[in-house]
């Protein structure tokens, strides 16, 4: 997967935020949001150990041994920022306060059930917040390419690795497709750059709807 | 019961003293992560000191995924937001929760599940310790304790949670120089202190 892959599928997902929402990004190509924002003001970035109000990577001399995110990357924090502890920051997610949570994937189901915690037989040891995310966020938008590095497709009919939850997404951005989750059904809305349909399909281990009139909502 | 999220927020000269000066073994240990190798609790883990981790995230130190791999360490993983509500419910007294997060995947294999309005949720148990290790910036005399930017984490909750907590701290104040609304942990909390440096 090349730079310009991530950076296209973090783009487009970036678009799907509206300004005010409290926004949750996970390791991967979610961050490089930030990056992509312009005015990272716009959005307010929560990180699930302990800080509403993430801004930039510190720069020079700003470095701060009890500043970091969840992916405990060193951070600076915004004017009007808030600290909190763990079970506040997870009240947060569980509770239903934060807006989107934008994550990767290794696999999504047509039904909307997602598998990003582990691959089967091995690394099953870590989950850190990912489930709390999935479960609580009020939209959950999984970006990730439309293949696995093996070839295999990530949008499947049936998750087969370990399940993050169950019918829990509701866009899905890869770097050829955004796919919207509809009454429960996997629904293609949009081609991105020059992806033809047939490429979509053949990139997708499951059937799905078609209703490319739709674009992203205004 | 060990503080910090990684190694921000752990009480790392505690870690240190009861690497170096206890000989206590077969530990359970309650931390979001076992460290890094040679690490914090890392440094603990390298011991063979570690019988069992309950965690959301061994994966940051991958001496304690190979111990668990070799048979070494039995391990636990919670969901993050269900570690904390758990260490959180056992020091408010409350016998279990139920919460929708894991349900119907690997981690509620064993746990009573229940539909509740129509969604499953699975019951969480709290979760205790006999000592708890917390890291505060700052405490006064009396052993109030406010932490500082995300090194708070999941330390004012193990705080609450175990039999004895005892509290490494950057400074100690002489008592009425913490402002009263900015105490994280109030004092009946904390058993003893022991300063960083």
């Amino acid at each position: 997967m090349t730079p310009d892959v991530k950076s296209s599928i973090a783009a487009r997902a970036a678009q799907e935020l509206r300004p005010g929402e409290i926004v949750n990004l996970g390791i991967g190509i979610p961050n490089l949001i930030p990056g992509l924002l312009g005015d990272t003001t716009s959005v307010f970035l929560h990180t699930e150990n302990g800080l509403l109000g993430v801004g930039p990577r510190p720069g020079e001399g700003e470095l701060d041994p009890d500043l970091i995110d969840a992916a405990k990357r060193p951070v600076t924090a915004l004017p009007g920022a808030a600290y909190f502890d763990s079970a506040q920051s997870f009240a947060m997610i569980r509770g239903g306060h934060i807006d989107v949570a934008v994550l990767g994937a290794l696999q999504v189901s047509v039904a909307g059930d997602v598998a990003n915690w582990a691959v089967p037989g091995k690394d099953v040891l870590g989950v850190g917040g990912a489930m709390d995310l999935v479960v609580g966020a009020r939209r959950v938008i999984v970006t990730m390419t439309a293949m696995s590095s093996s070839g295999e497709p990530k949008v499947v009919a049936e998750c087969t690795y370990p399940l993050t939850a169950r019918s829990a997404v509701d866009i899905v951005v890869t770097e050829h497709a955004v796919f919207r989750l509809r009454e429960g059904a996997l629904v293609l809305t949009e081609l991105c750059g020059d992806a033809t349909l047939e490429q979509v399909e053949a990139e997708t281990g499951a059937s799905f709807d078609v209703d490319l009139e739709d674009r992203r909502a205004a | 019961m060990v503080g910090g999220f990684g190694l921000v927020g752990a009480p790392l000269k505690l870690i240190d003293a009861l690497v170096e000066h206890s000989d206590a073994d077969e530990l359970t240990i309650v931390s979001n992560n076992i460290g890094e190798p040679g690490r914090g609790l890392g440094k603990l883990l390298r011991q063979g000191r570690i019988k069992r981790g309950v965690s959301s995230y061994f994966t940051s130190n991958p001496e304690a995924v190979a111990a668990v791999n070799a048979g070494e360490i039995e391990a636990t993983l919670v969901p993050q937001g269900t570690f904390a509500e758990a260490i959180r419910a056992a020091g408010a007294g409350i016998a279990g929760f139920l919460t929708p997060v894991g349900a119907g995947t690997l981690l509620a294999e064993g746990k009573e599940e229940r539909i509740v309005d129509g969604v499953p949720h699975v019951l969480e148990r709290p979760i205790h310790a006999d000592v708890a290790l917390v890291y505060a910036a700052r405490a006064d005399e009396l052993g109030n304790l406010w932490y500082r930017r995300t090194a708070r984490n999941f330390n004012p909750l193990m705080a609450t949670a175990a039999r004895v907590t005892i509290a490494e701290v950057g400074e100690i104040v002489p008592i009425g120089e913490l402002n009263p609304e900015s105490i994280h942990t109030p004092h009946l909390y904390v058993d003893e202190l022991v300063l960083s440096r």
